[in-house]
């Protein structure tokens, strides 16, 4: 947009020089600019595509930044032209031509950056819409959904149906623990998921505000206390990812960390039915399945101890260990 | 106009003669900052007692130390106690008992470094207090800052427990966003405006001073968070957390509550001001830009902080009296409190960035020897932001379960705003054409500025857009947009009107080659620091946390290490002004920039009153390489000619 300056109202050649060349190299070095962040950055851009959500935030960003590219270099541009050829001359006490504005110029700018402005919203709507709310939190009553998810039974589950797979996210200070009401209800520490099949997380929190960040799998959504928090997404690569904290929830919030798995359907299955059994004489002493849980009323210190997480926030993960990308 | 040259103490009801004035006491003996500090004492030690004395009959506490009661109660009567040792409700009590009050004038003769230490009523003095204070408020949260960044040299703690860790995180945040907040409406604003609009006075002088008084209390009541084991909350306090922890938070909510008294008083005497105390053909269409900013900033001021001191009460009495406003279990909501919060805490980030561009719109013109391009487009882009920058809160929402309905809206909103700060770029760029650069140093810091704000800008479009934002919220990406439109923005614009305007309001330069390596050493130890931090957050780091996987390491070091570089900078702008201020001592010119604003007309510094006479506006303050432009003021008009002006530019408001 830079270089649009001089496009009005030139009558010195000088002025008709600038501008030209101004213009030329902006529009060069956007060109490559442009390419190289969408072909060359883009495919590396986070949060990578282990899922569909991931993949449209790729998308998204990829799209985002090759539109920022040529803003950012034709103000840098601008600026470093200003700065190398139009510098206070040795001696020279004199003002500069005193130019109040020019409204051509500010009318096309206007112009520009609203069009710019209103298409990325209309493009952020979209991506917002498409891929079942990109992964964000939509709170308990949800708009964008999965296509082809209609109905919910939460006594059963199994791949391919209209029935989506139901996986519950609790955060208390200072861990997450997931619950799987289609498989009868039993808490783990593992997030574990099928691939191919889209999940609906139930976001909620015992204590404070927790915010439910599983990086690779692009979902985030806050876990509030008393209230249910629901996110979509549908994991198209099976591998491991990582889950954090990323709302400030107290002492032990950079500990609370965790780990889950994409696995095929059928290894998602096999572990359902042994977890199921091997979790069996905790899952008695759980509350009944609920979108959201009064703490007062949970034995949270015989679940935790059962679960294996301690008071410090379970365990925080081995430094040594090069656990992200 | 009246008003202007009116007396203070005309207006005393009780009468007595103006011309008397009550005698100058010995310094120890009137009241000041030492007398303050013996009420503040007083005050602490009654409200601790009395919060004791209701709370242990209310409610069960451990120790009387545990009671938040007799904390806030004690800090409440601190401020109290503070104030009262200050003078403050000096005039007040002399009012009320028919005794003539002290005139402004006589404040003003205090002589020497004693005005200083004073409740004074004169703007500039309290403009250098601001200005003083706002430093130590700055350095302070900076050190938090290195702290941080140590910490951070290894991914997994070494250096600080996390419980401190976390302390030194919200007290850093807090220090910089909360006690901040004023940066540049505190020394310059109040200082400069003024002399910009050719006033003699402020329209408020008593709130002027006590908006400045009440932010040493903060910042002491803010530190002695550290005493009383920190807080836990960063500096947004959500609730429930800041409800679930110890008695640090009182500090946080009290302190916080105190400084939005304080930028609300700030605000509003700013915007009385400009609206009625212009001088005669001072027409809106020639206000100086940082005049603008002023205005828009503090209608701000006046319309979120009030919002924010309500969600600071609201956490004190769930804290203490047992509401439950954010308790969810009893019926409360922990969104009520992030909706409260960052209603206010929105338009603090503008609060925040609206100064910065007028600062740089008023650089601009001196240093390319142009007029402003496009004035009015300045001006309707501050209004913009102003305006819409009460309708995108919700942007910090977006993943928190918030009506999703809502999310397109705000969006939208949010993006738009990118269309007024798009305004300032269109301004600058259309300076610089063809235009006679001179690089001096406060010309730097105002290119700085533009690329600084150009990246946090940008990095901000990001984060508008909820699909980008759901990877990147809340992580270290969010924490590198906003110090690059925070640090990168304002404060490079706050050193460059500081090298600016320090001839005028001192009467002397700082070293300019000093303040160039200043500039370039922070500039390149600024973007070396938060440049990667963006590649940090991506790469999953979240914000606020004392422990991050290994493999970011190499980042991590990269950044503290760029971090104390920058440290290093700062020292050099300390080392700076104060061989500057205190041993070099070289005098300024009157007009060392060859600058047409109005304040640079009078002597530096200038005199108490600012102007001998109310002078009389001629034309725009940008009126650079014109050779028809009249000079931008008549200092000395003939008696008589005030009258005729006020009919023959139109000029309105002036009449107050």
């Amino acid at each position: 947009m830079a270089a649009e300056f001089p496009a009005a109202g030139q009558t010195e050649t000088g002025r008709r020089r600038d501008g030209f060349w101004l213009l030329v190299l902006w529009i060069a070095l956007s060109v490559i600019g442009c390419l190289l962040v969408a072909l060359v950055l883009g495919p590396h851009l986070p949060p990578g595509d282990q899922s569909s959500s991931a993949a449209s935030q790729q998308t998204d960003f990829t799209v985002l930044s090759t539109i920022a590219t040529p803003v950012v270099i034709g103000v840098l541009l601008y600026f470093g032209w200003a700065l190398a050829f139009w510098r206070q001359r040795p001696g020279d006490e004199t003002d500069a031509a005193p130019i109040h504005g020019n409204t051509k110029i500010s009318v096309t700018w206007v112009a520009a950056t609203g069009a710019i402005v209103l298409a990325l919203a209309v493009y952020g709507t979209i991506e917002l819409w498409v891929p079942a709310g990109a992964g964000a939190g939509e709170g308990p009553q949800p708009i964008w959904k999965p296509a082809g998810t209609t109905t919910s039974s939460l006594t059963s589950w199994a791949p391919g149906t209209s029935n989506i797979l139901q996986v519950q996210v609790i955060g208390q200070q200072w861990a997450w623990t997931y619950r799987y009401p289609q498989f009868g209800g039993f808490e783990t520490t593992q997030l574990m998921l099928p691939v191919g099949q889209p999940v609906q997380f139930n976001v909620t929190s015992l204590d404070v505000i927790h915010s439910f960040w599983a990086y690779t799998l692009g979902v985030k959504a806050d876990a509030n206390p008393g209230l249910n928090n629901v996110a979509y997404t549908t994991p198209e690569h099976t591998g491991d990812f990582q889950i954090r904290c990323s709302e400030l929830c107290g002492i032990w919030h950079g500990s609370m960390y965790g780990t889950g798995d994409v696995l095929s359907v059928s290894a998602f299955l096999t572990w359902t039915q042994t977890t199921k059994v091997q979790l069996a004489a905790l899952t008695k002493i759980l509350p009944p399945y609920a979108l959201t849980y009064d703490p007062t009323t949970i034995p949270a210190g015989k679940i935790n101890t059962a679960l294996g997480l301690t008071s410090a926030g379970g365990g925080y993960y081995n430094p040594a260990d090069p656990e992200q990308p | 106009m009246a008003i202007e040259t009116q007396l203070e103490s005309a207006q005393a009801p009780g009468g007595g003669d103006p011309g008397t004035t009550p005698k100058e006491r010995n310094f120890w003996l009137s009241p000041g900052i030492h007398t303050a500090a013996i009420g503040a004492i007083v005050g602490y030690i009654f409200g601790h007692w009395l919060g004791n004395f209701i709370g242990s009959q209310y409610q069960q506490v451990g120790s009387s130390d545990d009671n938040d009661f007799a904390i806030v109660l004690g800090f409440s009567f601190l401020v109290i106690g503070w104030l009262i040792g200050l003078g403050v409700f000096d005039d007040l009590a002399r009012q009320m008992l028919g005794r003539p009050i002290r005139s402004a004038d006589h404040r003003a003769n205090v002589v020497g470094m004693a005005k200083y230490f004073r409740y004074t009523l004169d703007h500039k003095v309290v403009g250098l207090q601001y200005l003083v204070g706002m430093l130590i408020y700055f350095f302070t949260g900076g050190l938090l800052a290195i702290a941080i960044r140590t910490e951070l040299l290894s991914p997994s703690y070494h250096v600080m427990s996390p419980t401190t860790y976390l302390e030194v995180v919200g007290e850093h945040g807090t220090m910089m966003m909360m006690m901040m907040t004023s940066v540049i409406l505190g020394p310059f604003g109040n200082y400069l405006v003024p002399l910009m609009i050719g006033s003699k006075r402020v329209a408020f002088p008593r709130l002027e001073a006590l908006s400045f008084w009440l932010t040493p209390c903060a910042f002491l009541i803010l530190l002695s968070s550290f005493l009383l084991g920190g807080f836990p909350t960063g500096w947004t306090g959500y609730a429930p957390l800041s409800i679930q922890a110890g008695e640090g938070m009182d500090s946080y909510a009290v302190a916080f509550g105190l400084m939005g008294i304080s930028i609300i008083l700030a605000g509003f005497n700013i915007v009385v001001t400009i609206i009625c105390y212009r001088a005669p053909g001072m027409r809106w269409s020639r206000l100086p830009m940082f005049v603008w900013a002023m205005l828009t900033t503090g209608f701000l001021l006046v319309l979120a902080a009030p919002v924010l001191v309500g969600g600071m009460y609201m956490i004190i009495t769930d804290r203490t009296a047992q509401t439950a406003f954010f308790v969810d279990q009893l019926g409360g909501s922990s969104y009520l409190y992030e909706d409260l919060f960052w209603f206010f805490g929105h338009p603090e980030v503008y609060i925040l960035a609206l100064p910065g561009f007028g600062i740089v719109c008023e650089l601009l013109p001196v240093f390319t020897r142009k007029p402003l391009f496009g004035y009015k487009i300045a001006a309707a882009g501050m209004f913009g932001v102003a305006i819409l920058s009460f309708f995108v809160w919700q942007h910090h929402l977006f993943d928190s379960g918030m009506d999703p309905d809502m999310r397109p809206l705000f969006m939208l909103t949010t993006e738009l705003i990118s269309i007024p700060t798009g305004f300032i770029f269109l301004v600058a760029m259309g300076t610089f054409w063809q235009a006679k650069i001179r690089l001096t140093t406060p010309m730097l810091f105002a290119i700085g500025f533009f690329i600084n704000f150009l990246i946090g800008g940008i990095s901000g479009v990001f984060l508008s857009d909820v699909p980008a934002d759901t990877t990147a919220h809340g992580s270290f990406f969010v924490m590198a947009h906003f110090h690059y439109t925070i640090m990168g923005g304002l404060i490079f614009a706050f050193f460059g009107g500081i090298y600016y305007w320090l001839p005028k309001v001192m009467g002397i330069t700082m070293n300019q080659r000093l303040g160039k390596i200043h500039f370039w050493t922070m500039f390149i130890a600024f973007n070396s620091t938060f440049a990667p931090l963006f590649a940090v957050g991506l790469l999953g780091q979240p914000r606020r946390v004392w422990e991050y996987a290994a493999g970011l390491q190499t980042l991590n070091d990269w950044v503290s290490i760029s971090a104390f570089c920058l440290g290093g900078s700062m020292c050099i702008f300390i080392f700076n002004f104060v061989m500057s201020t205190v041993i070099w001592r070289k005098r300024a010119p009157q007009n060392p920039w060859n600058a047409r604003g109005l304040e640079w007309q009078v002597s530096s510094p200038p005199p108490v009153n600012n102007f001998a006479n109310i002078p009389v506006v001629l034309s725009g303050p940008y009126e650079y390489g014109d050779p028809d432009a009249l000079p931008v003021a008549d200092l000395h008009p003939p008696a008589g000619v005030i009258g005729g002006a006020l009919v023959s530019a139109g000029s309105t408001g002036t009449e107050a």
